[in-house]
């Protein structure tokens, strides 16, 4: 499912990754699924129970220092049976600026995840919305509420499971515009 | 630029006019005070509030109007106008503002989004706040002009100079609320 993108020359990305790698086979072993560049960026997929164990390292060891979270969300691959659902993580080594993302895939009946909310606090919020987009649920997590959508909505509005527009409205053709 | 508003001729209503003295019902005098005095609340969201700032500022100027007066909090402001886009997840919030007005209250609804939710054709977007309060006045326009904002604004004065000071204790009025669910 992963196209060929386009790779990187950058001598010091690639030091970044081998290391990253290296640390992780030797840390958390049976965590990495597999691992490349993409777009300056190096990438680790990872086996979704060794997740925790191997984000928790990236920030403790002082070898990594991986301290801040910059992001994370959820990604909906409809077409990828089996594990339809990821999560990604964006992690930040303030120190040295280096960045590195990991990927976790999951089946669409088994989106619970542990928390990573008691590793970055700064996740507190963006696992409230991966929830309220995609509807993981973040076991652990200390307030797992709906965090932009409004309470009452009953769907996982991001999935990309929807039609775009309902096929039955009228309300739109072209003659009511002078089209 | 100059825009001649003789508003007192032009509205000046029926009555017996004498030596000092002007008598007319009870009806006009509270419909001219009305009208030359509203208070607006801005509820602006987006980028219709920057057309909204315009007509407030000395090039438009909505002060000429008698409404230099914004009121930032509902329970003195006579006209809710409603400026950008209102999510679905604001609706319950631009309701709670609307029913903390005193009557008289009118709203204005500016811009597409206001009036329909516009481009934002979305599950998030609330598709037009008259679904959620009642609106007197819509300004098409994405965003208006701060000309169409001052045209709005004379047509709710038109309609705050002439609707009379029964109508807000009519059955009629009291049906169009029970529509909404308000009291």
């Amino acid at each position: 499912m992963h196209q060929s993108h386009p790779q990187t020359t950058n001598a010091a990305v690639q030091q970044l990754h081998d290391s990253v790698l290296a640390f992780l086979q030797e840390n958390v072993p049976g965590a990495v699924i597999s691992s490349h560049i993409d777009y300056d960026f190096p990438l680790f997929i990872l086996e979704k129970s060794h997740t925790i164990d191997a984000l928790a390292a990236l920030k403790s060891a002082q070898s990594m220092e991986f301290s801040f979270l910059t992001t994370m969300c959820g990604i909906h691959y409809p077409e990828n049976k089996g594990a339809e659902f990821a999560l990604m993580y964006q992690l930040h080594n303030m120190p040295l600026n280096k960045r590195i993302r990991i990927k976790t895939f999951m089946a669409s009946n088994d989106l619970t995840m542990p928390t990573v909310t008691h590793i970055w606090r700064a996740s507190n919020w963006m696992e409230r919305e991966a929830f309220d987009f995609y509807g993981f649920r973040f076991s652990g997590h200390p307030d797992l509420r709906r965090i932009l959508n409004m309470d009452e909505m009953t769907y996982h509005p991001l999935r990309k499971e929807y039609p775009l527009e309902d096929a039955g409205r009228h309300d739109k053709e072209d003659k009511y515009f002078g089209r | 630029m100059s825009i001649n508003v003789n508003i007192r001729e032009e509205f000046k209503p029926e009555g017996l006019e004498g030596a000092g003295f002007f008598a007319t019902s009870l009806d006009k005098v509270v419909g001219l005070a009305r009208a030359n005095s509203l208070w607006p609340l801005p509820f602006a969201t987006s980028c219709c509030g920057i057309e909204f700032m315009a007509t407030m500022a000395s090039h438009y100027d909505l002060a000429r109007f008698g409404s230099e007066r914004l009121s930032f909090s509902p329970r003195q402001a006579d006209l809710l106008m409603v400026m950008g886009t209102i999510s679905k997840k604001m609706g319950p919030i631009l309701r709670q503002v609307y029913e903390q007005m005193a009557e008289p209250k009118w709203v204005l609804s500016m811009g597409a989004c206001a009036s329909t939710g516009g481009i934002f054709d979305t599950y998030s977007v609330l598709q037009g706040i008259d679904r959620i309060i009642p609106v007197d006045v819509y300004i098409p326009g994405c965003p208006p002009r701060p000309e169409q904002v001052l045209d709005g604004i004379l047509k709710i004065q038109e309609l705050a100079r002439n609707e009379g000071v029964q109508r807000r204790k009519s059955p009629e009025y009291k049906a169009m609320l029970d529509q909404y669910g308000l009291q």
